[in-house]
């Protein structure tokens, strides 16, 4: 079994065939263990994941962090629904940082895609819990929520405890199951008349054996499924109650701040404390390996304590990179012509070279990409008693946990995370490059009060996971029926995107090259991932070679999707709701992109001009997608919306670029962000079908940027071959 | 010097030194976390306040500057119980995503509706400069007019 990239992010532990496997549902050690971490008195739980009091109020605990993207208020519309629950007493909580909370349901969605082997979802449950609780895993990432956790445990969490309360039910009443009805969190016995309540069934159910393969609902019987429900979420951000890890605070509490060796690898050499310890408020100067860190009692004076020092930092050997340096290495790689790994089929090379193939080739440039959360890393930890208790927000909960454990030389057992919301994520927070982990179990432990480390906002910037930077050439020969008959993508960047990238359409012969080009920045996940960087090759380049046919490029994608596929469905949708072939303004041009990923097929069409600055302006962008099912229509809605305006926004403007291993961008004003005034209007239109269900966080990103630049080549004439578009069209 | 002023009409005295931004004053002196630091240079909007009605970032107000002034934040806007016509509407329009930025957000469009209770979509354009990374753009610029067409009809 080959293990693909992005299983490392969920720890790295291979699990499989070691130690004794038990049923899921009945792996009765993590389950007395979750039950004591969440139930109460009057509380019965059903398979850890859900519990229901005596008062009837339904508990959905999620193994997922919500930083924005929904998904707390879509799982308890899975769970509730096939449980036929009152949805009015209904609430979700985060699951506990705790491996008896590692998430199965999610093993079984991930594991098979990332290993590229979809046949293993058919192993028993009981070595996905086995997985789920030995990585652990309880990561939020990859679109993977209601794809995963939501269809492969939230909906069977459900299901089973409905079973379970209509069996108890039928006991208690003498009648047969078939007789009774439940919804409404109420079974009722029509011919008696008889109704009782689940908070009043819920104990002696719980106590019951749960189905591991109870049916779940058709789309025709689904009860919240595919509602506008309201978020639980969005009250508290409203009125500044909501309370993220910025926000935490205790009595007695400090307030530290970082900074770091600037160039990513280097470690601080030497650093004079009496400059910051001058600054009135501060107490207490740590260097840590490769930062250092000042300790006041409150964010000012530890942000002015920093600010006086002088630390010499070394460059760990790094100071020779720069983005220019990158992209010539990348493309020197390239040309040695020795990939780390290359996929594909048929004989490229030939149909390349056979005489009469017009050919095209082009060389695409991207650059290395911020998340930019709008909440910079803050978390407070405490030592105290041989404890550790650490507050914040993370995009796994329970690898965080260990890690501060790791970093703190404390056991497991004697450290406690708090999850707490998050100011968004967008991939920045995955633990093993989550450098605020480390810091705060290390300066919690020479603190001798509740301790509370903010990151600046320069810092933030300044010390990011972005997206590598990215180079890939494409080459391509069209035949004499003006279809492609040979596509090759050779690129460099860090990751191999095989598993993950998804190539929509028919061409005979096929070759992709990954060349592994390692900088001295982490290979991090960037919202979408990989599915930005080949979106924008795949969808630039076919968009040349449907000019270079002489053809509309609408028209030419869709000789090439196969006959009856959903990727022609999309395509259709988009064009008819986009008005495409309708005339434009003078200067005005419409561009289109395709662009699966995460399960998800998405369609954009873009119309954009230039102003007379050389700005690009957009005007409308049409959406359409293909995600299965919308669990939640009015916050898929949203997502789509994100995520087109944060890909036009990294199109318009976004780099963060390196000079002597360092990067040069501090704050917002030079790694500008798209504001209101920009964003175009974007409708969004959802095609509901029967298919398996996709992701949603991500998808609706990647289509973006290659929609505007084709738009732009219309309406300029001027290929956008490297991102940011910034200055290129003034 | 201590500083005497009023925050969501309570007088206070706060004890901060006067070059310290009015954010983190609100935040560890007063415990008045629902205004957010975003990025301390005033480039993003998350810490808005009103000062004596007009929106400010208060990353970048020391608070010696505001002695005498009458300060409203996030939790002065409205009440659960009571709540601003925006927070309302922004819970219609589910605008929220991470949230973070919202404070902000919704302090600035109050400014904006209090000075143009019927604001054109430029005008909006040009008093909505808060960043939002989650980019809830759409739905912010729907809310507002929602409660400005709601303000006429009334």
């Amino acid at each position: 079994m080959k293990l693909k990239r992005r299983y490392f992010l969920i720890g790295g532990a291979a699990a499989l065939g070691a130690g004794v496997f038990s049923v899921w549902w009945g792996d009765t050690a993590a389950l007395a263990r979750a039950k004591r971490l969440t139930v109460g008195p009057g509380q019965s739980s059903f398979a850890g994941w859900l519990k229901i009091a005596n008062d009837d109020t339904v508990t959905v605990y999620s193994p997922h962090i919500d930083f924005g993207q929904g998904s707390h208020t879509a799982l308890a519309q899975m769970l509730a629904d096939e449980l036929d629950a009152d949805w009015n007493k209904v609430r979700v909580v985060q699951a506990p940082a705790d491996y008896a909370f590692g998430n199965a349901a999610l093993a079984k969605a991930l594991i098979p895609d990332m290993t590229g082997h979809p046949g293993l979802r058919q192993l028993p449950d009981p070595v996905f819990s086995l997985l789920a609780r030995n990585v652990p895993l309880q990561v939020t990432g990859g679109s993977s929520a209601i794809r995963g956790t939501g269809q492969y445990g939230m909906r069977v969490v459900g299901a089973a405890a409905r079973l379970a309360l209509l069996a108890t039910a039928a006991e208690r009443l003498g009648v047969p199951e078939s007789e009774l009805v439940a919804m409404g969190s109420r079974i009722t016995h029509a011919r008696s008349g008889k109704v009782l309540r689940y908070g009043e069934l819920a104990e002696a159910a719980a106590r019951r054996s749960l189905s591991d393969d109870p049916k779940l609902k058709t789309r025709d019987q689904y009860t919240f499924i595919g509602k506008p429900i309201d978020r639980f979420d969005i009250p508290a951000k409203v009125n500044g109650s909501a309370l993220y890890g910025m926000d935490f605070a205790v009595p007695d509490m400090r307030v530290a701040t970082v900074i770091a060796a600037p160039v990513r690898g280097g470690k601080l050499v030497s650093v004079d404390h009496a400059p910051a310890l001058a600054v009135k408020g501060v107490e207490k100067v740590i260097p840590l390996d490769d930062a250092v860190v000042v300790v006041a009692t409150g964010y000012w004076p530890a942000l002015k304590g920093v600010r006086a020092l002088a630390p010499k930092f070394s460059d760990g050997g790094h100071g020779g990179f720069s983005s220019a340096g990158i992209h010539a290495a990348q493309a020197q790689q390239i040309a040695q012509g020795k990939p780390d790994n290359h996929y594909g089929h048929g004989d490229v090379a030939a149909a390349l070279s056979a005489p009469g193939a017009r050919t095209l080739n082009a060389e695409y440039r991207l650059p290395f990409l911020h998340q930019a959360a709008m909440e910079p890393f803050a978390m407070t930890g405490h030592h105290a008693d041989g404890k550790l208790d650490v507050w914040g927000g993370t995009q796994d909960p329970i690898q965080t946990r260990n890690l501060l454990a790791k970093y703190a030389g404390l056991p497991v057992d004697a450290v406690a995370f708090h999850p707490m919301i998050m100011g968004g994520g967008f991939g920045r927070r995955f633990p093993p490059y989550t450098q605020i982990i480390e810091q705060i179990a290390r300066v919690a432990m020479q603190v001798d009060h509740p301790v509370k480390l903010i990151w600046s906002r320069e810092e933030d910037v300044k010390q990011g996971a972005y997206r590598p930077q990215s180079l890939g050439q494409l080459k391509a020969a069209i035949g004499s029926d003006g279809k492609i008959v040979a596509w090759q993508t050779d690129y460099a960047q860090f990751a191999d995107a095989e598993t993950e990238v998804k190539f929509p359409y028919l061409v005979p012969a096929v070759a992709r090259r990954h060349y592994k080009y390692i900088s001295n920045q982490v290979d991090a996940y960037w919202r979408s991932v990989n599915s930005t960087q080949h979106g924008f090759y795949n969808e630039s380049f076919i968009d040349e070679l449907a000019h270079l046919a002489g053809q509309d490029p609408y028209q030419f994608r869709r000789a090439h999707l196969p006959a009856g596929s959903r990727h022609l469905a999309v395509l259709d949708a988009a064009a008819r709701r986009s008005g495409w072939g309708s005339p434009l303004p003078a200067g005005t041009g419409r561009g289109i992109a395709l662009v699966e990923s995460f399960g998800t097929i998405c369609v954009h069409v873009i119309e954009a001009s230039v102003k007379p600055d050389g700005a690009p302006q957009v005007h409308k962008v049409t959406a359409v997608v293909d995600c299965g099912t919308t669990v939640n229509p009015k916050n898929a809605e949203a997502q789509v919306q994100g995520g087109v305006l944060m890909g036009l926004s990294t199109a318009l403007g976004e780099a963060i670029t390196l000079t002597n291993g360092a990067v040069d961008q501090t704050s917002f004003p030079d790694y500008p962000i798209l504001k209101l005034a920009a964003a175009p209007p974007i409708d969004v239109h959802f095609i509901e079908s029967s298919a398996p269900i996709g992701g949603l966080g991500e998808p609706g990103l990647p289509p973006a940027a290659p929609a505007l630049a084709n738009a732009l080549f219309v309406a300029t004439g001027k290929r956008i071959r490297h991102l940011p578009i910034a200055g290129q069209l003034a | 010097m201590p500083v005497e002023a009023r925050v969501n009409g309570k007088p206070v005295t706060l004890h901060a030194d006067d070059d310290t931004p009015l954010l983190w004053v609100l935040r560890e002196e007063l415990g008045l976390t629902g205004t957010k630091f975003g990025c301390g240079i005033a480039a993003c909007g998350a810490c808005s306040v009103h000062i004596d009605g007009a929106v400010t970032r208060s990353c970048s107000v020391p608070v010696g500057t505001v002695a005498g002034k009458s300060i409203t934040t996030i939790e002065g806007l409205g009440s659960v119980a009571a709540p601003h016509p925006l927070q309302t509407a922004w819970i219609a329009h589910q605008v929220p995503q991470c949230g973070y930025c919202q404070s902000g957000q919704l302090m600035a469009a109050a400014a904006l509706l209090k000075a143009s209770p019927h604001p054109t979509d430029a005008q909006i354009d040009a008093a909505m400069t808060n960043i939002c990374r989650c980019a809830t753009y759409l739905r912010i610029r729907e809310a507002i007019h929602a409660v400005a067409g709601a303000g006429a009809m009334a």
